[in-house]
């Protein structure tokens, strides 16, 4: 048995007891659902939204390395189109270079031949016109030959055929 | 009268009974500063005593310092030969015991009584009334009650005069383990008896003539961690909900591992999927018991011995009970009254032993929280009582002196293992009621 006389904390006190029940129970359900259970709730809202918070930041630095992805891709694509359009470009200026050197000449031929034709009309105007000088001529010598009287035909007919010649080599 | 030495102050004090003083000293110096010491401590309970008289020993240790208060109830008329010399065994029981006066240092804080007499109704009434003096000792009784050590006695005899009368002293015996008290009152000694216990004889206790449902000491320091347990947990509660989305600071921060030490290892693993519905009572009962382990290692405080007192930790073990088998499943109750897949000549083995660790469980949580802090506080008011152990209740000088720096340091390796011991008792209450009620609850998985 107990050899400790007055060891009274081993005797449940009906008062103790009765207390201790009425504060723990009022701990239990009032600071047990009013704090405990709202610390648990705010905890697991906590963690969640960390959570959620940690996931939109995967998912942006993931949309961001997207986008960086694209800009270079398009940047690539803005190259190459440069490029291809400056590529065109050269090529239309040669080709305008060209087609411009092609009308000029064209147009040089155009204008020459034209002025060829000009000369030759002219030419042949001149012809025309030193022919009819020259028939004006011929008849003019002719007239002179006749008065001067038409004393040798033969003569005559010589010194036509001469001139004839010298207006033809002209 | 006790006799003086030539050598020892007398100081005579309390307005019913005289003291005598004895201390050697070297000095006129030292001793008028034991004087005021001792005027000081005197006040107290002897807890305080001893821990001012430790403390002063340890600040002048230097000085060979005899200490004994020697009580002398004067012309009391009654023969109260007790306890003259230091006894530590009753220093210890005294200082665990719970009280009706809540002494700290020399105020004697009187506490609310509320006693019950069946047949004679209900009473309400100060402790003011007993005059506590020294060692929670009234020097009056109240309609037959008395103060004795701190708690409320009755004396027996119907013929004992009711109102206030002069109690001189008190007389304790102890024959065959049966703790015995006498009041003196006029020349006459009358045996008391102490409130109704819940321990129906097993302890010594059982139900007498009258109930004590007093605000004790260890009440009121219920009530006082009750009250700061709230405060701290319904601020850091609120905190969740003011700072929503913000990083947790101070208290909420303080307090925020520990409560997920408690979730996320020993509500989610032992209640499973459960875990929410009995965070509360797990959370309810840790930081319950080791508010009030804390609380009572306080020092300077009362040291209050709350839970190492059976009937808290009866209150805390009854409840877990209830609720492990409130929520005990068909698969619980199976395993306990029917196990399957034994053969019937273990079944008629297994299953008494079972139906008997139903009630062993909550018994074992009750006593293992309630031995351990009992012991802590027994532990260290005994290392501090060596100093009057060795110091042969103030004749020698040198013997406390050694004694007080060898308890010095026993007592602060103990008080840090009781630092321990606080939360790993709060601790192995917690896990071991969720692991019971984890156990009652598991749904069959074969």
């Amino acid at each position: 048995m107990l050899l400790l006389a007055d060891f009274s904390p081993i005797k449940p006190d009906f008062g103790l007891l009765f207390w201790t029940t009425v504060f723990f129970l009022i701990f239990w359900f009032g600071i047990g659902k009013f704090a405990f259970r709202a610390i648990a709730n705010g905890l697991k809202q906590r963690t969640q939204d960390i959570q959620d918070s940690l996931n939109q930041a995967k998912k942006a630095r993931e949309e961001m390395s997207q986008l960086v992805a694209e800009n270079e891709q398009l940047l690539a694509q803005a190259r190459e189109e440069r490029a291809q359009i400056l590529r065109e470009a050269k090529e239309a200026k040669e080709d305008i270079i060209a087609e411009a050197r092609d009308k000029a000449k064209k147009d040089a031929q155009g204008i020459i031949n034209n002025a060829k034709e000009a000369i030759e009309n002219l030419k042949q105007e001149a012809m025309v016109d030193v022919k009819n000088q020259a028939g004006l001529l011929a008849i003019d010598i002719a007239e002179k030959v006749m008065r001067k009287e038409l004393q040798n035909k033969d003569d005559h007919q010589k010194y036509v055929n001469t001139l004839l010649d010298e207006f033809k080599m002209n | 009268m006790c006799k003086v030495r030539s050598d020892t102050i007398t100081l005579p004090y309390g307005k019913k009974r005289k003291n005598c003083y004895k201390i050697s000293f070297i000095s006129d110096t030292f001793a008028a500063f034991f004087k005021r010491a001792y005027e000081l401590v005197n006040q107290g309970t002897q807890m305080q005593k001893e821990i001012l008289v430790f403390i002063i020993g340890v600040l002048f240790s230097i000085l060979p310092l005899g200490y004994a208060i020697a009580s002398d109830h004067g012309d009391s008329g009654c023969d109260l030969h007790g306890h003259e010399d230091f006894d530590a065994g009753s220093t210890a029981l005294h200082h665990i015991a719970d009280a009706n006066v809540y002494s700290i240092g020399p105020f004697n804080i009187p506490l609310p009584c509320i006693i019950y007499e069946p047949g004679n109704g209900w009473q309400f009434f100060s402790s003011s009334r007993f005059d506590i003096g020294h060692h929670g000792d009234g020097h009056m009784s109240y309609n037959g009650f008395v103060l004795d050590g701190g708690t409320i006695r009755k004396v027996v005899d119907p013929d004992f005069p009711g109102g206030q009368v002069d109690i001189a002293g008190f007389k304790h015996t102890k024959e065959d383990g049966v703790f015995t008290s006498y009041a003196c009152h006029d020349g006459n000694l009358y045996l008391t008896e102490a409130k109704s216990t819940a321990d129906f004889g097993l302890f010594g206790g059982g139900i007498t003539s009258f109930y004590d449902f007093s605000l004790t000491k260890n009440t009121v320091s219920i009530i006082l961690v009750f009250f700061f347990l709230s405060w701290l947990f319904l601020s850091v509660a609120k905190a969740y909900k003011t700072r929503e989305g913000q990083a947790p600071t101070g208290l909420q921060n303080f307090m925020e591992p520990i409560f997920l030490f408690m979730q996320d290892e020993v509500c989610k693993p032992f209640l499973g999927p459960l875990w929410e519905k009995y965070l509360p009572l797990i959370m309810s009962l840790f930081f319950f018991i080791l508010g009030l382990n804390l609380f009572g290692q306080i020092p300077f405080l009362g040291g209050s011995n709350v839970t190492g007192n059976l009937a808290v930790t009866m209150v805390l073990a009854i409840i877990a009970f209830i609720v492990t088998n409130v929520s005990g499943n068909a698969h619980y109750w199976k395993h306990i009254l029917w196990p399957p897949g034994v053969p019937l000549y273990v079944k008629v083995i297994l299953v008494p032993v079972e139906i008997m660790g139903i009630f062993i469980k909550p018994l074992t949580l009750m006593l293992r929280l309630f031995a351990n802090i009992t012991a802590g506080h027994m532990v260290i008011i005994v290392f501090i009582s060596l100093i009057f152990i060795f110091g042969n209740s103030g004749e020698s000088l040198g013997g406390s002196l050694g004694a007080a720096v060898g308890s010095m340091l026993l007592s602060l390796f103990m008080m840090a293992i009781e630092l321990i011991v606080a939360f790993v008792q709060a601790f192995v209450f917690a896990i071991l009621t969720a692991s019971y009620i984890g156990a009652a609850t598991e749904e069959a998985h074969h």
